[in-house]
């Protein structure tokens, strides 16, 4: 309990709310770092695993390197990238690069995934039916699968999003700025003030996350699918079969 | 650093019973972790299954404590327990509890509920009901979920190896290379987790196989 009020009293001293190590920057660094990496994989992930749950292609493929991915630790990655950016890189080797590249790389198996479920989840008598009314393949995509898909898709992000803040924490080790550095230091300077403040504020970061994607995630889904009201909707079929996706 | 090449294979050749023992103690350190979570969690379920209410707060408070990233929680814990085993043990048991709990939930949830009216009307008692019916018809779900707390454990033993040099397993050589820059020491732990990931993984796919005969039997059945 004294931990608890000692790292409340930390970060309501007005001194660690400004200048470089202080709590507005950092998180601003966190954010920003976590921010870059989850668009990235947006952009990689998502097309792939829509055109994948569409066409059915690759789908084995996609699934099997998406498990694998998900078997390599990011402090494994991140190290794993270290040793070649930094011989690329001398400015941003040692910490940015490792750190984005690994967050990228953790983001895009469940974004990947939970695309490719959705599609996939979606009635094919829908399917059908619409191409029975003449629409093509890509009006197929976007007006009946994307947006039947959406919840699931957005669950995929959901996940990633929250696993790529909490993550972002491990960029410290090498040195890179974010929330972890309350971490890193307060256990080096066995300074535990710091380090449970620093736990307090990712913590609530990666809690805050996860909530604003469920409201985002309820907007996102169209009436219809709401009214059916059975199960959340973001769970159907995404129970884990043979190693399959968690969506959380 | 850049005049040393990537990867020494002759520090390697020279430090294979180190390697050895690293993944022994990595193995060991993620095992504990494992059981310990499957019975806690095996309880919690069990719970569920008596008081199905129970399942939003539990499966709710098991996800907050996901969400925590592990190095937070390890390091939380370092003022409170030390620099112990049960600092490394606390966090990694913690985190498959979510894991298993979804899995084997939703376990007993697939079993139909025309089998269970059916074991009713035969007259089992609930434990014998348990036992006979829906742990077996669970069990492929179980044991996914085994799969995905083991492969995910193996994965933050790594991580563990920040708060001493004892808890970590693999996780040593990647600090150790990353502290020191040499790299060979970063790709031998990186390697060989991911490499211990995947080779229990295909051992409990081995074991799924052989503790749902027929599941197999279905399949080829479909097959013919």
């Amino acid at each position: 309990m004294d931990l608890l009020f000692g790292a409340l009293g930390w970060l309501a001293d007005p001194a660690h709310w400004a200048g470089q190590d202080g709590i507005p920057t950092r998180l601003f660094e966190h954010v920003v770092i976590s921010a870059a990496s989850i668009v990235v994989a947006i952009a990689i992930a998502l097309p792939i695993g829509l055109w994948i749950g569409h066409t059915g292609r690759f789908a084995f493929l996609a699934v099997n390197l998406a498990n694998v991915g998900r078997a390599i630790p990011s402090y494994g990655a991140m190290a794993m990238i270290w040793p070649v950016s930094l011989a690329i890189s001398p400015e941003y080797g040692l910490s940015l690069i490792p750190t984005f590249g690994a967050m990228t790389l953790l983001a895009i198996p469940p974004i990947m995934v939970n695309a490719f479920a959705g599609i996939r989840e979606v009635d094919r008598d829908l399917v059908e039916a619409a191409r029975g009314m003449g629409m093509r393949e890509r009006q197929i995509l976007g007006r009946i699968e994307v947006p039947l898909a959406l919840p699931v898709a957005i669950g995929g992000i959901r996940t990633a999003a929250v696993q790529v803040v909490a993550t972002t924490t491990l960029g410290a080790v090498l040195g890179l700025g974010g929330l972890g550095r309350y971490l890193i230091d307060g256990i080096a300077r066995r300074d535990f003030e710091r380090l449970w403040a620093g736990v307090i504020l990712v913590a609530g970061l990666a809690i805050l996350t996860e909530v604003a994607i469920a409201l985002i995630q309820r907007r996102m889904t169209s009436r219809g699918l709401k009214l059916r009201g059975d199960r959340p909707i973001r769970e159907a079929g995404l129970v884990p079969r043979g190693g399959g996706e968690i969506a959380a | 650093m850049p005049d040393r090449p990537l990867v020494d294979w002759a520090w390697i050749g020279d430090h294979l019973d180190d390697i050895a023992s690293r993944t022994v103690q990595h193995l060991a350190i993620a095992g504990m972790a494992v059981a310990a979570g499957f019975v806690l969690a095996f309880v919690l379920a069990l719970a569920i299954r008596r008081w199905p209410r129970l399942d939003g707060p539990i499966v709710g408070v098991s996800g907050i404590l996901y969400t925590i990233p592990s190095l937070a929680l390890f390091a939380a814990l370092v003022p409170v327990t030390g620099v112990s085993l049960l600092t490394a043990e606390i966090p990694l048991t913690i985190y498959t509890l979510l894991i298993y709990i979804r899995n084997i939930v939703a376990g007993f949830r697939a079993v139909p509920a025309d089998t269970l009216e059916a074991a009713d009307a035969m007259g089992f008692t609930s434990g014998r009901r348990l036992q006979e019916i829906e742990l077996p018809l669970a069990l492929p779900l179980i044991i996914a979920g085994v799969r995905l707390a083991s492969v995910s454990t193996i994965g933050l033993v790594v991580v563990a190896a920040l708060i001493g040099d004892n808890y970590g397993g693999l996780g040593f050589f990647i600090r150790d290379g990353i502290n020191t820059f040499f790299p060979t020491k970063v790709y031998v732990g990186a390697v060989m987790s991911v490499a211990l990931a995947l080779v229990v993984d295909a051992l409990l796919v081995g074991l799924e196989r052989r503790a749902t005969p027929w599941a197999r039997a279905r399949a080829t059945r479909a097959v013919a």
